[in-house]
């Protein structure tokens, strides 16, 4: 479980975020919605690290993450993993060494081990015998899910997804979205996604925070979104069927 | 003051880059290949330069010695101790700061503002050492060859110019160098090489991990490193000849 208490984040005068309580649990697709600017991906950010939070905790099982060793650190980040809006792929590596790489820094695996390990994490996301093709060389769709078969190659145990959906059509996104879904449940993750598509909010949101001017503005589950009488909510909601 | 906070920025990223590696046979992989990159894929200009730059000397040097009284070995012992001592290390790795300065920033740029190194952060990865060690290692390792085979070839674009000039002949190139050889020029050299090697690649790999935009950024910081490369070259040459000779 990921726990937020009180988490402020500033850039010089200008704040971000202002104090965001909340609660990721394992084996749920939890959602962070909002307007573009509203502070989802700083929030993302100092979830994972690469932003420190000005001020509150994120406390990750019991580990208080940005009060931790480095050593403490480096433990914690090998359980994360991360699906990034623009996919990260190393690009002068092949599907089968990126998603080898993690492997092949931190574990003590043998060659066919790792061959192994790597054509069950392309088998989980559907995409057997791609190994030898380079990022560059597949579409945007089967990118995203290179990126989460390389995020997955560890036994990680909590997932970040930073706009899982951004330039996909409709068809990819769903695929995307069920296959989160289906691996969190699975394997038991945090999964926490940044997104603005209400399409992945209906389908996969067991949990959901939207996120207003750096303020957890609304709580809840994709059963209530719709009901829910927060003006903001409902505004960005009604925003986002016109788009 | 800009320039202390880039100075300061960079020591910083070196003192960062300083770690135990996570996994030493990926790190040794990775040196392995930059070394290809950067020695074996820069051996062609190196050539190239290094033979005109050669033939070039010799004729300019028998065009400035127009006096009977000089004998013409004197023509191959300025030509080969000029390459040794600045023709080769200087012009040679400004022309690499160009190739091998540009490269490194702007892949290491690439990954950067295609969030691949904060990939290799999340996965706890100390990327500026990931990025950037291997390239100063194979640096370090591979100018100092180049500028071995630069200074043999530029002799032997000068012996190839004077014979075929009819300045002087092969054996009157070769009985000035060797005459006018020190070991200590070549281990000048060498010392030279090896700094030339640590500011090109720290110095690019400094521009191309503080990239943040897109590609427009990416062009600007590969520029900024031959620019700044270049730049500490020259003001490093002139304190190691002060110091050194």
């Amino acid at each position: 479980m990921i726990e937020l208490l009180d988490l402020h984040k500033s850039f010089d005068d200008l704040a971000v975020l202002k104090g965001i309580s909340t609660q990721f649990k394992p084996g749920r697709t939890n959602l962070i919605i909002g307007a573009s600017g509203g502070g989802k991906s700083v929030l993302m950010k100092c979830m994972v690290g690469l932003l420190t939070p000005t001020q509150g905790q994120i406390i990750y099982d019991g580990r208080d993450f940005h009060k931790l060793g480095n050593k403490e650190t480096r433990d914690v980040r090998r359980e994360i993993g991360m699906l990034f809006q623009g996919n990260a792929l190393f690009d002068s590596y092949t599907v089968e060494e990126n998603i080898e790489f993690p492997l092949k820094m931190f574990t003590d695996m043998t060659p066919a081990e790792r061959r192994e390990r790597v054509d069950f994490c392309l088998e989980q996301v559907h995409l057997e015998g791609i190994n030898a093709k380079f990022p560059a060389e597949i579409s945007g769709g089967m990118k995203k899910r290179v990126g989460i078969a390389r995020a997955i190659s560890l036994d990680i145990k909590y997932l970040f997804c930073d706009e899982p959906n951004s330039g996909l059509d409709p068809v990819t996104s769903r695929v995307i979205d069920e296959l989160l879904q289906e691996i969190t449940e699975e394997f038991q993750m945090t999964t926490v996604i940044n997104t603005h598509d209400m399409k992945t909010v209906f389908d996969i949101g067991d949990h959901i925070i939207f996120i207003y001017e750096g303020n957890k503005w609304w709580e809840g589950k994709k059963s209530e979104v719709r009901t829910a009488d927060n003006p903001e909510l409902k505004s960005f909601i009604n925003a986002s069927y016109f788009e | 003051m800009q320039i202390f906070n880039h100075f300061g920025t960079y020591l910083l990223f070196l003192r960062r880059m300083i770690s135990r590696p996570e996994k030493l046979s990926v790190y040794w992989e990775r040196t392995m290949l930059e070394m290809k990159n950067i020695g074996v894929g820069s051996l062609a200009i190196v050539a190239i330069i290094a033979i005109f730059q050669g033939a070039v000397t010799t004729l300019q040097i028998a065009y400035q010695l127009v006096s009977p009284l000089v004998a013409n070995p004197v023509i191959g012992s300025i030509v080969s101790d000029s390459s040794m001592l600045e023709l080769a290390p200087t012009i040679t790795c400004l022309v690499l700061a160009g190739k091998v300065g540009s490269h490194i920033a702007s892949e290491i740029g690439t990954m950067k503002v295609s969030e691949q190194i904060d990939a290799l952060e999340i996965m706890g990865i100390n990327s500026r050492a990931f990025v950037a060690s291997p390239k100063i290692i194979a640096g370090i390792v591979m100018f100092p060859c180049l500028i071995i085979i630069s200074i043999f070839l530029s002799n032997v674009g000068g012996i190839f110019a004077g014979y075929a000039s009819g300045i002087l002949t092969p054996d009157e190139f070769i009985q000035g160098a060797r005459e006018s050889f020190l070991p200590f020029n070549l281990a000048f050299s060498l010392i030279k090489a090896f700094v030339y090697a640590f500011i090109i690649t720290s110095v690019s790999s400094y521009h191309g991990y503080k990239t943040e935009g897109g590609a427009l950024e990416v062009g600007s910081s590969s520029t900024k490193a031959v620019v700044y490369s270049a730049v500490l070259i020259l003001f490093s040459d002139y304190l190691l000849t002060q110091l050194l000779l």
